[in-house]
């Protein structure tokens, strides 16, 4: 186990590694000069060589890339180009309208999703099958943010039922705001449960403990819903670090529709500014993000299942 | 593949690469005029798509927008799925530490939901076309490392392989003539598959700003731009995010007919 756990850490560190080599690189090979970029064309070319010196511009590319290594491993992102803001404050204030999205967009996801694969594989080859494909198979392709400017469209602007956007204030406002982002993220989210759900209750079907339990009398209710869901599900809660993972990177799209003020908000403003190290923290949080929920994932199938700790050494 | 919807699907995967190609040749006016008198229109047998904020005819913007995303849509695969082949075939084919730093580099990226390392990578990167179509093949490489390296691995094991080794051949010659023909098929697969996929995340990197830069239309800054309006019009959105929506779809479905059709595992 502890094999298993040291494994997979390293895993972790390394990604992490990488993923920073590559979003410092990717940033640094690019024309332009961050330095006109924050100051703008008006500067003077003291004020630029200033601005450099500051932020250590002028340093060589490897001492820059220990620098910036040495940062982040302290989490230490500096301040924005624009505001002077403390980044890792701003990142902070915006970390929970994105976890709170991407959370209740998964108990959305689970609602709808899990009984529409039940009903779908329950009806195999009828019409309410081909619906509930037809429906998952349109949720996967529409792109997310415009599933959210439709029902924007609908439920704010035409019914006037939820706000158009922000992230509210106080608890039943910022509820109330969280709706129609996390309906849309979940329709999407619902879209693979439902698949994923109708596959593995279909194969579980066919198992002998199931035609024990009907030969023996059950109801048909009950066989479905009490007997073959429960290993129907195991699939479907394994793949939670995936629907995470995929809500994460729905959010960003989704906060911009809505004007939430969330990491994906922080992350595109800092691009459209072209305030770099805004870019590069957002960047290393979702980057963070992606690696923590697999770790995290991958020591609790070694909890619940002992097999995984010696396979997938 | 015969299933009419399928061939639906591929009516609509033809008109819209047709639309890419020729587009801009009939195009019913010019997606970049601006009118002051016309602006924010509903669809009209002038406008079929209706105006946006600036009287630009959204119709032809979209016509025009389908370049776009068709473009990346096949050049992110199509780059993605050579590299990560040539990568995959030679890491299989000869192991040793190429092998194993190729295949934990594609193991440890693949961690990253593909429209999250695309966004990742594109905002590094920074605005534009090229870097676009760098981030997203970059994003999809991971998975054409592992397909094609499996499928050299299998097919390194062949008797006609072993016979080409003991027959004396150049193992460069034996990579290029037996072992690529031999794995195009799951790597081709995988690559139609991606496409819907491509065309997704150019819409969303666009949407996002990091795309197809303004007044160049693409569907997702259209559909950016009709949001910042939306109280005037929602026509520029729900018109191009239907469009980017049936094209997606389509290309999702036509994918799924060619893996069935040349991967029988998976036929249901």
């Amino acid at each position: 186990m502890r094999r298993y756990i040291t494994n997979r850490a390293v895993d972790a560190l390394l990604t992490v590694w990488l993923v920073l080599t590559l979003v410092f690189f990717a940033m640094r090979v690019l024309p332009g000069d961050p330095a006109v970029a924050a100051l703008g064309d008006q500067a003077s070319s003291d004020q630029l060589e200033a601005f450099r010196a500051l932020m250590g511009l002028n340093d060589p590319l490897p001492l820059q890339y220990v620098h910036f290594l040495w940062d982040m491993l302290r989490l230490d992102f500096g301040t924005s180009f624009r505001t002077g803001d403390r980044i890792g404050a701003l990142l902070a204030g915006a970390l929970p309208y994105t976890l709170q999205l991407a959370f209740a967009a998964m108990l959305v996801g689970a609602a709808i999703g899990i009984p529409a694969g039940v009903v779908a594989a329950t009806n195999r080859g009828r019409s309410a099958d081909y619906i509930a494909r037809l429906l998952s198979l349109l949720g996967l392709c529409i792109p997310e943010f415009y599933l959210g400017a439709l029902l924007l469209i609908v439920f704010a602007l035409r019914l006037d039922l939820f706000p158009i956007m922000g992230g509210g204030a106080g608890f039943l406002d910022r509820l109330n705001h969280l709706v129609l982002p996390a309906v849309t993220l979940g329709i999407v989210m619902a879209a693979f449960t439902a698949r994923l759900t109708r596959s593995s209750l279909l194969e579980v079907l066919r198992r002998d403990y199931i035609r024990t339990a009907r030969a023996r009398g059950a109801p048909e209710r009950v066989v479905v819903w009490r007997h073959a869901l429960r290993n129907a599900l195991i699939p479907v809660v394994t793949g939670f670090g995936i629907y995470i993972l995929t809500m994460l990177s729905g959010s960003i799209s989704i906060e911009l529709v809505f004007a939430r003020p969330g990491l994906g908000t922080v992350l595109v403003s800092g691009i459209l500014a072209r305030d770099y190290p805004v870019v590069q923290a957002g960047l290393v949080v979702f980057a963070l993000c992606v690696v923590v929920v697999n770790l995290t994932m991958d020591v609790l199938y070694a909890l619940i299942d002992p097999r995984i700790r010696v396979e997938a050494l | 593949m015969r299933h009419p919807v399928t061939l639906i699907c591929l009516a609509i995967v033809v008109a819209f690469v047709a639309i890419a190609a020729f587009g801009p040749l009939i195009l019913p006016q010019d997606p970049l005029a601006q009118s002051f008198i016309a602006r924010l229109k509903p669809p009209s047998a002038a406008h079929w798509f209706g105006t946006d904020r600036y009287g630009r005819d959204v119709f032809a913007r979209v016509l025009l927008g389908t370049r776009w995303s068709l473009l990346l849509g096949l050049a992110a695969p199509l780059i993605a799925g050579t590299l990560g082949t040539l990568i995959g075939a030679f890491a299989g084919f000869y192991g040793g530490w190429f092998d194993r730093i190729a295949g934990r580099v594609a193991d440890l990226l693949m961690a990253f939901p593909s429209l999250l390392l695309g966004i990742l990578l594109a905002a590094a990167l920074g605005p534009g076309f090229g870097n676009l179509i760098a981030a997203v093949a970059f994003a999809f490489l991971p998975r054409f490392i592992r397909v094609a390296r499996a499928s050299t691995l299998a097919v390194r094991s062949e008797p006609y392989v072993e016979a080409s080794f003991a027959a004396g051949e150049h193992p460069l010659r034996i990579v290029l003539r037996h072992v690529l023909p031999n794995i195009s098929g799951p790597v081709i697969v995988v690559g139609t598959l991606w496409i819907a996929t491509a065309i997704r995340i150019e819409a969303t990197l666009s949407f996002i700003g990091l795309g197809v830069q303004p007044p160049a239309p693409s569907w997702g800054n259209i559909i950016r731009d009709g949001l910042t309006n939306i109280l005037g019009s929602p026509w520029p959105v729900v018109t191009a995010g239907f469009t980017l929506t049936l094209c997606v779809l389509a290309f999702n479905i036509v994918g799924d007919a060619v893996r069935d059709a040349l991967d029988p595992d998976y036929r249901e």
